[in-house]
Parts: structure tokens; C-alpha cells; sequence
């Protein structure tokens, strides 16, 4: 048996909200944070919703105590990770061996959209430190200075599976003694760079997106972070509060069918949820809950619902979809919906799906339509799958 | 960790500046390096005959012909199940080259093609559709090989009992220039002879080297 | 210009766009543009609808109609001079 991983804080910025209490509540009230693009400069803002966080720049910068010339990116990551550190109590009295993982798949692209038109004009144009950021990994070393961490700091990039694959690479280095505490998770700002990528693969939703739904037309695009602290036993009995879970399965599996469709059968997702099941030394049927991918597309919600039944046959846990909260924030999906998971186990409820009319699984009382209080939450499942056969699953245990 | 048996490194590949390398011999040299003229020569040189390639991304081309590379005659994939095997690469470059591409082609109608290979793990992807591969895949963008981090991951993935076998290493592409250099990793077996050791110290010896003699 | 002439053009266009290994002459203009025939996948189908706009300044709204336009050469041929009509 290897060493146990304890989550000890939570991190979170989203279209719902600038912090995990926000968010929580507005998932508590059915509140989604979907509408016409307000922030992002693009021909494309009144055709396609989005799940944008509400604030300016501006705004974010002063959140952070930053200059303000800083990519989105970096400022909603650092929002969040410090948010989690403070949550888990670590302020940096005891010295922990401390690393970030931070995923994200944009990186510091909307400060370069920002700079291109002026460079493309002129040679000479646009200022270069909007380009600075451009390459993910510096959006991390951005983080990582503000938060002051230096024993490991990494970047993660699989597409939409990527702060699943954090939270992982995170457990493994506690698991094998190489670090105390990981701040893991993901961060990504909309861009246009996404949204006409998006758009060119003809599956983003005019309308709110309906994820699970036999009439869903395609995703809604989010942005926003979400982080978790993973911390080692030791560390988890030395804070002044207890952890919130263990993290006691996770797996990463490929596809292994097309570069961005998923195959017909889900044999990646079916794969990664096994695998996470496996570690973890649970049944199927010990899982309570199922935060979906759940993107909303025909392709992903048919795939996901076909090794989901692989896997739990008839005896379906309880599921839903909040990318219809917050739309598919791609590299901070994952994150995001650890932190709504751990917080469901926490406050022992369900999360519900917004908007579902016809369900892809229609067996009464599965897909979890409303807020539901009072039901005894101790294993959670979480998906998240990316582009390139990426799959990943978590999993959630109460303590 | 629960499962440390010793790694070895069964087989490596090295492609760089119209270069190949296959273990420790050098293999195929083209008098044009250029990204544009060497690749496709060296797909006819391998005989590949996978017309799919045509269609990838610069980057994932690299990658397919560096893992068929490395796979000819060291790795039988009737020995394991698809889902045994991992692939773990780094780069430095993520998938700039064609996130450049695609960025040009906004002000038009963009390619849809084009933009699904603005992620490096697209490329792990294409190889695992190529070989069938569904074990566990992880992309690292960092700024030079971390050769102790390689030798750490890898091995925690091993350790963790689902893998028997990983593709890690470095793929990097940028315009004209090009590298990759790629590892076959797993546990001694009775039909394999032995390269070397997995540890920091061979993988820096053969990453940071030209020629990458493993001794 | 003629439907004949329209399929020649298709033929090439298709097979430079998609970098298809194919000699354009060896297509037949009834073959199924996926799975068999030609084996076209979803990026593939995506990639011909950017070919029509681009080249006929045709668009395909509703990528639900793409199997039944890109069924063949010969059913995208008939339907880009069918909306070519509609826009003169």
C-alpha cells in the first residue's frame, strides 16, 4: 500500500465566481455564469456564449498586486493557487518541500493576440513584453514567484485533461517522497486563438450548451483555474485543520482512435476510469458520484455514457455535467471540478446539471438535475478527457 | 514504492540535423537538413508506408519517425497488452510551429486541420494510433531535457504495476530546427539484450552528447 | 461550367488540401468520400467544408448535412451547383 495523499486546500475562479465559496454557491443555486462574450475582443461576441470570468484585466491585476501587463492566464492561476495555499493554512513558517504543477493549454497566447496587429503592421511594432508570457511554462514561473515557490515548479499540457494529469503528477512526487506539499491544477484564459479553433471544428453551441442531453449541439467555451494542495500524511497531521479527502485513485489512458474524436466505445475513458478504480481498491459500486467531462458535444457525452456503462453496468452511480455551470474551460476543467467534487463530499451533497430535458442515460434519477442535499457523499469520480486520446480519471475519498 | 525492480534502457533513437541514429549506429543522412526536405526523406527511407503521415503536423511527423525509429526490432508488440505501454515525452517548443501556422491563417477562413495540431500531445496521440498504444501518455514542456525528473517519472510509473513498457524522451521542432531523441524503457526481459541501465546519468550521456554513445 | 469539368476541379482541389496520396485521375467521382473509398474522417469533413467556402463561396451551415453533401464528389459537385444557382 502506498503513502496516502491528502487534499488540505481549495482554489477557485471561474465564470461562476471569484472564489470556492462563490462558485459553491452559485452551484447551490443553479446559477450558471453562461452569456454573450463581454471581455474577450472578437467579431464572435454576440454568436457564441461563454463562461468568461467578470472582471477586466484591470481588475484582475489589482486582485493580484500585479503591474497589470500580465496574461489573464497567470493572474486567474495565481487567484486561485493562492487561494488554495491559504485555505490548506501553509504560509510558509514551517519549511515543507513545496511544488506547483500547474496545467494550462493557452498559455500567455491572449497577451500575443494583443500584440500580433501592431507587430504585423509594423516590424517594429507592439510591445515585446506582451510576448514574454506567451509560452506556458512562463505563465507558470509567473505563479510560482508570486506564491514564492521554488523546490519544483512544472507545466502540464494534454489539451483538456491537463490539471487532472497536475493533481496526478503532484500525488505521485508526495507518493514517492520527492515533496511535502503540491499546489496542482490548471488555468486558462479565453482567447481567440481557442474560440476560432473551437469554431473551426464546428463544435461550439449558440445556445447554452445542454452536456448529457439527447439535443445537445456542442460545448460553450469557459475560462477560469482551479487549484487543490495536496499535502503527504505527515503534513496532513501537522496543519491546524483536518484535510478534506484523500485522493485514493487516478489513471491516464489513451484512446488511441483519432487525434480529437473519442471512439465509439470510449475505450480511453473506460480505460482510465478502470485503472483509477483499481488503485483506489474500490467496487464500482462503492463510487457515489461522477463529475462528468461531460463537454456538452455528441461525440464526448456518447463516448463518455458508453464506458461509464462498461464500467457500472446497472448499477449507475448519480452524475451530472457542470460545464453547464461554467462552460469547458479546457487545462482548468479538471482543476475546477476537483475542487466542486471535493466540495460535494465536504458538504455531503450532489451537484446538479443544468438544462437537461432529455437525458443520454435515462434511467430515473441518475443524471442529477438538481441541487441535492443530505446524501452521504465518500467516493467521487472525476473525468477529464482531452484532445490527442488524453483520458484521465480521479478519485475522492472522504477520510 | 511498492514495486522497484531495476529499468533498462532496451533501445534509443536519435534524429537530428538530417541525421539518424538507431542505438548507437548512425542510419540515415540526407545532404538537405531542412525540416521541409529531410522529414519526407526520411519517411521513404524507413518505408513507413502510412499515408496518414501526410496529413499530420510537422511536429507529429518527427515523432512518428522517431518511434518506428526506435521500435524496429527492439520492441514486439505481441509481447504486451496495448494498454501496458507508455509514452512520456517532452519538448521545448510545444507545438509552436504549427500554433504559427494557424495563427496566419485567422485573418482568412483558419484550417480545422490545422488547429487540432496546436497541442503537443496531439503528436503522443498520432503514436499511439500508429501502434495502438493506450497506456498512459504525459506531455512536459520544459525549457531543456530534465533528464532527474525523466528518470523519476518513468520510474514512478513503473512502479505503480500498469506499465511494462515506455516510450519517453525528448521531441522538439521549430521551423528548421529539429531534435528528437527517444528511450525504450522497461524491466530486464529473458528475449531482450540489455542496452544500459535507466538512470539520470545515461539519459544526460545520451541526450546531451552528439552521437549519444551509451557507456 | 460543366458538372464533368466541376469534378476534375473537386478531384484536384480535394486531394491538395487533404494531402491525400492519391493521383486525382484514380478518384472516382461516385466513391464514398468516407470510411471505404477514400477514407475520410471528421477533420476531413471539416477541411471540405472550408474547401467550398474558400473555392465556391458556399457554405455549409449545419455540419448535420455534411454526410449526405460529402457522400461523394459526385454529391458535392450537385450541390455546389445547386447553391451556385440560388446565388446568380
Amino acid at each position: 500500500m502506498s503513502a496516502p495523499v491528502y487534499i488540505a486546500g481549495l482554489g477557485a475562479i471561474s465564470g461562476i465566481g471569484n472564489d470556492v465559496a462563490e462558485n459553491f454557491r452559485a452551484l447551490r443555486e443553479g446559477r450558471a455564469g453562461l452569456s454573450a462574450i463581454r471581455y474577450l475582443d472578437t467579431v464572435h461576441k454576440n454568436t457564441f456564449p461563454a463562461g468568461e470570468v467578470k472582471s477586466s484585466n484591470e481588475e484582475l491585476a489589482e486582485r493580484c498586486g500585479w503591474m497589470g501587463s500580465d496574461s489573464r492566464t497567470a493572474m486567474l492561476g495565481y487567484l486561485a493557487a493562492r487561494e488554495a495555499l491559504d485555505d490548506a493554512g501553509i504560509n510558509g513558517s514551517v519549511a515543507y518541500r513545496t511544488g506547483l504543477i500547474s496545467a494550462t493549454s493557452v498559455g500567455g497566447m491572449d497577451l500575443t493576440e494583443h500584440f500580433y496587429p501592431h507587430f504585423l503592421a509594423n516590424n517594429s511594432g507592439g510591445k515585446l513584453r506582451q510576448v514574454v508570457e506567451h509560452e506556458c511554462g512562463a505563465v507558470t514561473e509567473k505563479m510560482a514567484a508570486a506564491l514564492q515557490v521554488t523546490d519544483f515548479v512544472s507545466t502540464v499540457s494534454t489539451a483538456c485533461s491537463s490539471s487532472a494529469n497536475a493533481i496526478m503528477l503532484g500525488a505521485r512526487m508526495i507518493r514517492n517522497g520527492l515533496l511535502d506539499v503540491v499546489i496542482a491544477g490548471g488555468t486558462d484564459a479565453l482567447s481567440c486563438f481557442t474560440l476560432n479553433g473551437f469554431n473551426a471544428l464546428m463544435i461550439l453551441d449558440q445556445q447554452l450548451c445542454q452536456p448529457f442531453d439527447q439535443q445537445r449541439r456542442g460545448l460553450n467555451l469557459g475560462e477560469g483555474a482551479g487549484f487543490i494542495v495536496l499535502v503527504s500524511e505527515a503534513v496532513a497531521k501537522d496543519l491546524s485543520k483536518p484535510a478534506y479527502a484523500k485522493l485514493t485513485g487516478y489513471a491516464n489512458a489513451n484512446d488511441a482512435y483519432h487525434q480529437t474524436a473519442s471512439s465509439p466505445d470510449g475505450t480511453g475513458s473506460f480505460l482510465a476510469m478502470k485503472g483509477a478504480l483499481e488503485m483506489s481498491g474500490l467496487q464500482a459500486s462503492d463510487i457515489d458520484y461522477i463529475n462528468l467531462h461531460g463537454t456538452g458535444t455528441q461525440n464526448n457525452d456518447a463516448s463518455e455514457s458508453t464506458a461509464i456503462r462498461r464500467i457500472f453496468g446497472n448499477s449507475l452511480p448519480r452524475m451530472s455535467s457542470t460545464k453547464s455551470f461554467t462552460g469547458h474551460t479546457l487545462a482548468a476543467c479538471g482543476g475546477l471540478e476537483a475542487v466542486y467534487s471535493i466540495k460535494a463530499m465536504e458538504q455531503q451533497c450532489l451537484l446538479p446539471g443544468l438544462r437537461i430535458s432529455k437525458p443520454v442515460i435515462e434511467e430515473e434519477g441518475v443524471m442529477v438535475n438538481e441541487f441535492t442535499n443530505g446524501i452521504p457523499v465518500k467516493n467521487i469520480l472525476s473525468n477529464s478527457f482531452g484532445f490527442g486520446g488524453n483520458c484521465s480519471s480521479l478519485i475522492f475519498s472522504a477520510i | 514504492m511498492s514495486n522497484t525492480s531495476p529499468l533498462y534502457i532496451h533501445g534509443t533513437s536519435r534524429i537530428s540535423a538530417g541525421t539518424t541514429w538507431k542505438d548507437e549506429q548512425q542510419r540515415f543522412r540526407h545532404p538537405d537538413p531542412k525540416t521541409e526536405s529531410f522529414l519526407p526523406a526520411l519517411y521513404h527511407a524507413l518505408q513507413l508506408n502510412y499515408p496518414k503521415w501526410y496529413k499530420m503536423d510537422r511536429l507529429s511527423q518527427l515523432g512518428i519517425l522517431a518511434v518506428d525509429l526506435l521500435l524496429k526490432d527492439s520492441f514486439n508488440s505481441e509481447d504486451y497488452d496495448p494498454s501496458e505501454v507508455a509514452i512520456v515525452l517532452s519538448n521545448s517548443h510545444s507545438s509552436l510551429d504549427t500554433d504559427a501556422r494557424f495563427v496566419e491563417q485567422l485573418a482568412d477562413i483558419p484550417s480545422p486541420a490545422t488547429f487540432v495540431y496546436t497541442l503537443p500531445n496531439i503528436m503522443i496521440g498520432e503514436i499511439g494510433i500508429r501502434h495502438g498504444f493506450k497506456g498512459e501518455q504525459g506531455c512536459f514542456v520544459t525549457a531543456a531535457p530534465d533528464v532527474k525528473f525523466m528518470e523519476q517519472y518513468v520510474q514512478s510509473l513503473f512502479a505503480e504495476g500498469r506499465t511494462k513498457r515506455c516510450i519517453t524522451g525528448w521531441i522538439d521542432l521549430f521551423r528548421d530546427d529539429y531534435e528528437a531523441v527517444l528511450f525504450l524503457v522497461g524491466p530486464e526481459t529473458k528475449d531482450n539484450i540489455i542496452h544500459s541501465a535507466f538512470n539520470k546519468e545515461n539519459l544526460y550521456q545520451y541526450l546531451y552528447h552528439e552521437q549519444g554513445a551509451v557507456n | 461550367m460543366s458538372r464533368e469539368q466541376l469534378i476534375e476541379d473537386l478531384k484536384r482541389q480535394i486531394v491538395a488540401q487533404l494531402n491525400l496520396q492519391v493521383q486525382p485521375e484514380s478518384i472516382n467521382a461516385d466513391e464514398p468520400l468516407f470510411n471505404e473509398g477514400l477514407g475520410l474522417d471528421s477533420i476531413d469533413a471539416l477541411e471540405l467544408i472550408v474547401l467550398m467556402q474558400q473555392n465556391y463561396k458556399i457554405r455549409l451551415v449545419n455540419a448535420e448535412d455534411g454526410p449526405k453533401v460529402f457522400q461523394s464528389i459526385g454529391t458535392m459537385a450537385d450541390f455546389i451547383l445547386e447553391n451556385q444557382a440560388e446565388q446568380n
